[in-house]
């Protein structure tokens, strides 16, 4: 496939791993936290952790849209979905995400309720169209990837006067979220989760540009390398930051250039801008409530808010107890290091949010990795040691 | 003398007419579909007899049977059909236990409402593929459930077939060591399908792999007659198959993925689907284990039909308590090829 095979080129991986053992300094570590599932999947799908040295590690961060989306929230797209006649419009691995009483948007279908996945918002905005009797809900979630579509359907709707259509948003921020992760106790103060640089977003960022990621480089002095989904560029920003780690820099350094510049995507920007205005604060599943950290639709296009239209009053609901998507959210914790992890909790079976998606950090994990947790466990601890 | 002829029956109206109630009511409309539609479509002595069953002689070796149910949406695809991949389909799950393909059963389903052109349409692709792969419908049934109770048509196939002497096709003989061998590029049927559905319409020239292997089977097992195990990788793709394999034979499979044949259309609408090809379906592709000094002479006989001119040796068993299938990738690492979860979803970003 052109353009893409180059960027899963074995060869120039080997490469890439030889050059990071050379540069990684045997006497110190590096960890460094992919925050975008995306990355996540990449490194467990091409099982690039069996390329890099034992001193570079990978901390999984939160950014899988479906993870960090709370109960409450999915709970009320359940009864928005419940409602006689309306249908309900959402992309894929929302529907496996478990929520209260058991339930998730896939089990609500099975028990009746019009429950349908697109693949874009032009898709629900198709369906309310083709569909003039009903009330039409987009159930809309992720991170600035997928915010500017959400837009473009509100301004059709609005231009088209499709008053059977609305959108439940649940848009987030990536700044906010990072800000988040280094403000954390564990992170500031405690240390339990040491962290010495960061992968920046791929798709994010072709949005919102690198510039936003500035001002955590300069005011935590943590590096941050702008790296595409392909495993290659995941390979060639893990060799940057070790780079910047050695030289003690703190900069935001783009890998990425094929697709993201400084200031992003203008026309997306402004669309963004038009239609939707920043929330004071939002509950992030693992994260807890996060102040300006989600995007609301503005007053002008109230009438294409569900949230406004169908009274929504979100109610926070506490995660499963024996559940540590919280902790593997912000990189306290690992996937095995979870209870319930591949015995409770499987893809077939999500306990927590981090099962549900193949961005997740445990699904990822259960599903190219967990070979490795029996080996490891089947070495001998003293063997391990030397 | 009025016109009235007693023994007129006015022909069912195959342009515009519609399934009703009637067609499965076990009156005259029923007998005059069946009539005029499958025993015209099938024929053949079995039907003719016009009994409820198929009187059939009973051979002295080992028989197997095999059903299966096609329920596709949308029932036209580049391609294929319904109509014949019901008949390929339970062709191949025969041919896959090592047996010879003799008799069909079929059961068809149908929704109320239903446009009897396409029915027609189905049941002569379903007709045209059975007298090509040579293994007749001997006996069928027909049932109409009112509309909103069915998707169009639904249509069960049963399969009868003999086992040659001396084969013993099973995937609990798979033995460490032994090697897996595919024939032919994976994905095809899976993404015709796909590029079809309503949510997802996308332009491409992939058609489906719809086929029946028993004559590829056939071959060979006249070159390797201990054969271990056969299988078709059908719903869950390669990877489920393998998966099975590993289960019922309580070994480990590695395979490679620089050999495994994908065509690169299919490699690139998996790609913007956020879809692995190895869980996507096929209907014309078999896996076939063989002891390693087989693998050769079994990759020659399966090059040398057309159904397996594409074939390729892509793995091998291996001794493994946990018995995970697992791959090593052309980027260089190795990852797990694990059950699906549910239905293979799409990313979100």
């Amino acid at each position: 496939m052109k353009y893409i095979d180059e960027f899963r080129d074995g060869e120039v991986a080997r490469g890439l791993a030889a050059a990071i053992r050379r540069e990684a300094r045997p006497e110190r570590s590096y960890h460094l936290m992919e925050f975008c599932g995306g990355h996540t999947h990449a490194i467990s799908r091409y099982g690039l952790m069996d390329l890099l040295p034992g001193n570079v590690r990978m901390v999984h961060g939160p950014g899988c849209p479906v993870c960090v989306l709370p109960i409450g929230r999915i709970d009320s797209a359940i009864e928005l979905a419940a409602r006689p006649g309306l249908i309900l419009c959402t992309y894929a691995d929302t529907m496996r995400v478990p929520a209260s009483k058991g339930l998730s948007l896939l089990k609500a279908k099975a028990r009746g309720a019009d429950v349908r996945m697109v693949y874009s918002s032009a898709d629900a905005l198709r369906i309310a169209r083709e569909h003039p009797a009903r009330d039409v809900v987009f159930f809309a979630i992720g991170f600035e990837t997928t915010t500017p579509p959400t837009a473009v359907a509100i301004r059709r709707a609005a231009a088209e006067q499709l008053g059977n259509f609305s959108v439940f948003c649940n848009h987030v921020l990536t700044p906010a979220a990072i800000a988040n992760i280094l403000e954390s106790p564990e992170v500031r103060d405690l240390g339990t989760v040491p962290l010495d640089g960061f992968i920046g977003p791929a798709h994010v960022s072709t949005v919102i540009g690198s510039q936003p990621y500035e001002y955590f480089a300069e005011e935590y002095q943590r590096p941050v390398v702008i790296a595409g989904f392909e495993p290659l560029d995941v390979m060639q920003a893990i060799l940057m930051l070790v780079r910047q780690c050695n030289d003690g820099r703190a900069e935001v350094e783009n890998e990425f250039t094929r697709a993201v510049t400084r200031d992003g995507n203008q026309k997306a920007k402004a669309l963004v801008a038009d239609v939707f205005e920043l929330r004071r604060t939002f509950e992030w599943r693992g994260l807890g409530e996060v102040p300006y950290s989600a995007l609301q639709i503005k007053e002008r296009y109230r009438a294409f808010d569900a949230e406004a239209r169908y009274g929504i009053t979100c109610r926070s609901v506490r995660d499963n107890k024996a559940c540590e998507c919280g902790a593997i959210l912000r990189g306290v914790k690992k996937p095995a290091d979870c209870k319930v992890f591949g015995t409770v909790c499987t893809p077939e079976n999500p306990i927590g949010s981090c099962m549900v998606s193949s961005e997740g950090a445990c699904a990822a994990h259960y599903t190219y990795g967990r070979y490795k947790d029996v080996i490891k466990a089947a070495v001998p601890a003293a063997e391990r040691a030397q | 003398m009025s016109g009235v002829r007693s023994d007129y029956i006015r022909p069912v109206d195959f342009k515009h007419g519609r399934v009703d109630m009637s067609h499965g009511g076990g009156g005259r409309a029923m007998a005059q579909l069946i009539d005029e539609l499958f025993l015209r479509a099938f024929d053949n002595d079995w039907l003719r007899q016009g009994n409820d069953g198929a009187l059939l002689p009973a051979s002295a070796g080992r028989m197997v049977v095999a059903t299966d149910s096609h329920v596709v949406s949308p029932l036209f695809f580049a391609g294929g059909d319904i109509g014949c991949l019901a008949v390929h389909g339970t062709i191949n799950d025969v041919a896959m236990m090592g047996a010879a393909p003799l008799w069909l059963a079929a059961t068809f389903i149908l929704e109320e409402g239903f446009p009897l052109a396409d029915l027609k349409r189905i049941v002569e692709s379903m007709a045209a593929a059975a007298r090509e792969a040579g293994v007749p419908v001997v006996t069928g049934d027909t049932k109409v459930v009112e509309r909103g109770k069915g998707d169009g048509v639904f249509i069960t196939t049963t399969g009868f077939g003999a086992v040659r002497d001396g084969v013993h096709v099973s995937g609990d003989r798979i033995r460490p060591g032994d090697k897996a061998l595919l024939s032919g590029t994976i994905g095809d049927h899976g993404v015709a399908i796909m590029s079809l559905r309503e949510n997802l319409t996308f332009a491409t020239t992939i058609e489906s792999d719809t086929a029946a292997l028993h004559g590829l089977v056939a071959t060979m097992l006249d070159a390797v007659p201990g054969l271990r195990a056969l299988r078709d990788p059908t719903r869950g793709g390669l990877a489920t198959t393998l998966n099975e394999f590993a289960r019922q034979s309580k070994c480990g499979i590695v395979i490679d993925e620089r050999r495994i044949p994908v065509r690169r259309e299919v490699a690139a609408a998996c790609e913007f689907l956020g879809l692995d090809p190895l869980y996507v379906a096929n209907e014309g592709k078999l896996v076939a284990i063989a002891a390693p000094e087989d693998a050769d002479r079994l990759l020659a006989a399966m090059r040398a039909h057309p159904l397996g001119h594409g074939a390729a040796i892509v793995g091998e068993a291996i001794a493994d308590p946990h018995h995970f299938v697992q791959m090593d990738t052309s980027f260089g690492g190795r990852r797990i090829v694990d059950w699906l979860a549910g239905e293979q979803l799409p990313r979100i970003c």
